[in-house]
């Protein structure tokens, strides 16, 4: 068992050192000419076009922009700690607000065979709508392009904590409701000790989606909007076609969005059981 | 925050610039700083140990000292430091004061100015050369100057600019021309009203096609072609179709006409999404420097003096605030002055390309700036007003983007041309101000344009545009 670890291991870091050396001497960089022309000083090189810059100059910039991730050299240039944090703040934000009303809605839904058929219809029409569609309306009633951002988090992620806390709580299983029933408890008493923990691993799935949409969908956003975040980051990047930058960002996406989905990952497991 | 660009204009050892590598006490800190937990204590020793003015009045009269001192060398950093560092801060503060009345002066740009309703604003801009005074007054200190703390705040497009402004999130905003009379209008908004006291530039645009385009340069061999520009109210999207429409080719049937943001513009080249564009500057520079697109002519050769973007903000907020208003304007009239001097070019593109501005290569702001640039067909071309700065807002120019808005249909039935100029440009105040400021303003505000050969005279604005047989209305 320990020995295909490890060797499957190796193989990770072999694929990789491959990948990454092919491209490295794919994009090798025409050695500048001497004596350029002034049209060719003006063009900026004499060499065709731009290409993607190897590996060793996105580690370089990685290494640079993470040795001083908080700079602040004006409201524009953020260091790529605080644009992370920002973005963060925002989906955190957004996620809580969506939290504090999916899951009491998906309780009542959940626990109440009539509320689920009377708002089926409307959670199935607005489920699928394009977070970032509600993004000009949002400008407009809110007059906020902060809150806008936050609203299309809260508004992307509330649907599958409210379907997934739905789903959890009609499907507990109908012996232990009965028990509950027959040592009289009231009905709240009944969704907080017995139903809460029993459907806690099905809500925990549905944080999870949503906190992974919402991650994908703030870049969207702040390339939208603007100002803050990384989204914005990506998009001041991409204004200058420097792609290093926009590659590093990249990464600093797919490692954050990776820890948030560990983080829930831990909390469900906490909550697990064995029936 | 210290506001950096105010430090002691008598000190030797500090400098005024503040550029990038700067090395000065608040860069390093402000640099290193943001990490540190350590905020107001360390921020107010930061203020002590530079010496900067404490409360707003300090603030101003320092202001004042540094913009006489400034002009005093010329807006040369080094020769003042140098100055300074020999003769000793107080010598030279006897000196300048024993020539100029600095207090007199003090008083009376206060009296002139009266008391700020509010000196920290939010002002807009689209990362582009065409705002160049409103993002050059930020690190040259035009700003500071008038005693206001202007936060210059990036904006991914011109959507999301309106939107902010009719939110009220800014202030203030870089615009285009047609924008605040589209807006006036309720044209494609909310109609709220906005005036317009200042143009920012002139000329500066092109319209650039793709590199594989280069033996159609012959505008009847468009057809079919997708073009961009940055806005539908925008100068591009009316001169494209001008353009266009002057040569036989239809806009709206021939060819397709796609709003894309002006910073997508290089990479939707790229990509074939577009054949050509007509955009902002440095868009069209860059599409060369990448080698995807040639310039195939420059708007001044359509419309020589064509206005572009502008400085805009709402009537509510200029009648709330009048005096911050005022300074605001005379930072933006004498920054668009300054951009006109040739001889400062060099010293804004360097000012304007790190991240914060425009985030571009400093070789391609000063192509577009001083118009010394390789036009991507192997010539290096020579044209110093490729972009130019005009403050004024002339009437005639709003009646033109009038007109053109109504060729083509984005506004309907009759338009009052004269009045909706006179109300958004409001060039009395515009002219009051450059006067004051020490410029010459022309008397007249209604002029005749000759655009591509024809006249235009603002005075019949409805036989203007009944005379195109390419119309849509």
């Amino acid at each position: 068992m320990a020995s295909t670890n490890v060797r499957a291991a190796l193989l990770s870091v072999v694929f990789l050192v491959l990948f990454l050396g092919i491209w490295e001497f794919g994009t090798q960089v025409i050695a500048p000419q001497e004596n350029l022309s002034e049209y060719e000083m003006l063009m900026g090189g004499a060499d065709e076009e731009a290409r993607v810059p190897p590996p060793s100059e996105i580690i370089q910039h990685a290494i640079y922009e993470l040795s001083d991730p908080f700079y602040d050299r004006g409201s524009n240039d953020k260091g790529i700690g605080t644009q992370l944090a920002y973005s963060i703040y925002r989906v955190l934000t957004g996620f809580i607000g969506a939290m504090a009303i999916a899951l009491p809605v998906g309780f009542l839904i959940g626990m109440s065979p009539l509320m689920y058929k009377a708002l089926n219809p409307y959670i199935q029409v607005l489920r699928p709508i394009s977070p970032l569609a509600w993004m000009p309306l949002a400008l407009f009633i809110i007059q906020d392009s902060e809150k806008s951002a936050i609203f299309v988090i809260f508004i992307c992620s509330i649907w599958p904590m409210l379907l997934n806390t739905a789903f959890g709580v009609a499907n507990v299983r109908e012996d232990w409701v009965n028990v509950a029933r027959t040592h009289e408890l009231s009905p709240v008493r009944t969704a907080i000790t017995v139903i809460l923990p029993a459907a806690a691993p099905t809500i925990l799935t549905g944080m999870r989606i949503s906190i992974g949409i919402a991650w994908l969908v703030i870049v969207a956003a702040e390339m939208l909007v603007g100002g803050t975040g990384i989204g914005y980051y990506v998009w001041n990047e991409w204004n200058n076609l420097d792609l290093a930058s926009v590659i590093f960002s990249i990464l600093m996406i797919g490692v954050v969005g990776m820890l948030l989905d560990l983080a829930l990952g831990k909390a469900q497991s906490l909550v697990e059981y064995k029936e | 925050m210290t506001i950096k660009s105010l430090g002691n204009p008598f000190d030797g050892d500090q400098t005024l610039i503040h550029s990038k590598q700067c090395g000065c006490n608040d860069c390093t800190n402000a640099r290193a700083g943001s990490d540190s937990e350590l905020p107001i204590v360390s921020d107010q020793r930061q203020v002590q140990a530079n010496d900067g003015p404490a409360d707003s009045e300090a603030m101003l009269d320092r202001a004042i000292e540094s913009a006489v001192v400034r002009s005093v060398f010329g807006h040369n950093d080094h020769s003042r430091r140098s100055f300074m560092k020999m003769m000793g801060a107080g010598t030279a503060a006897a000196l300048v004061s024993s020539v100029f009345p600095l207090d007199k002066a003090k008083a009376a740009v206060k009296d002139s100015l009266g008391k700020l309703e509010k000196t920290k604003l939010n002002v807009g801009f689209v990362p582009i050369t065409c705002a160049t005074p409103i993002i050059m007054a930020h690190p040259l200190g035009f700003y500071e100057r008038y005693g206001l703390d202007v936060n210059v705040s990036k904006t991914a497009g011109w959507a999301v600019a309106r939107d902010k402004s009719l939110n009220g999130e800014y202030d203030a905003s870089h615009m285009l021309t047609p924008m605040p009379l589209a807006m006036t209008m309720g044209a494609g908004s909310s109609a709220k009203r906005f005036i317009m006291p200042a143009v920012e530039n002139i000329n500066g645009q092109a319209i650039v096609l793709h590199v594989d385009h280069k033996d159609k340069r012959d505008p009847k061999d468009w057809k079919g072609f997708k073009f961009g520009v940055p806005f539908e109210y925008s100068m591009h999207n009316f001169l494209l179709r001008y353009y266009l429409a002057e040569h036989g080719v239809d806009p709206d049937k021939d060819v397709q006409i796609r709003v894309v943001p002006p910073p997508e513009m290089v990479a939707n080249l790229r990509a074939g999404n577009l054949d050509g564009y007509l955009s902002p500057d440095p868009f069209n520079q860059r599409a060369v420097w990448e080698k995807v697109g040639f310039i195939h002519i420059l708007t001044k050769d359509i419309w020589e003096g064509h206005p572009c973007c502008a400085f805009a903000c709402s009537q509510q907020f200029a009648s709330e605030n009048p005096n911050t208003y005022g300074a605001l304007l005379r930072a933006i009239i004498d920054a668009t002055q300054y951009s006109q001097d040739a001889d400062n070019r060099k010293e804004i593109s360097e000012a304007i390309a790190p991240k914060n501005y425009l985030n571009q290569p400093v070789a391609v702001i000063q192509q577009v700036l001083t118009g010394r640039y390789a036009d991507g067909l192997g010539e290096v071309q020579n044209v110093p007003d490729r972009i130019d700065f005009d403050p004024f807002p002339w009437h005639s120019m709003g009646v033109w983007i009038l007109t053109q808005m109504k060729r083509w249909g984005y506004i309907e039935g009759d338009v009052d041309y004269q009045d909706i100029a006179e109300q958004v440009y409001v060039a009395g105040e515009t002219r009051k101000v450059m006067e004051e400021l020490g410029y010459t303003a022309p008397t007249e505000t209604y002029k005749n344009h000759t655009i591509m050969g024809k006249t235009f005279d603002p005075k019949k604005p409805e036989e203007y545009v009944q005379s195109f047989d390419i119309r849509r209305s």
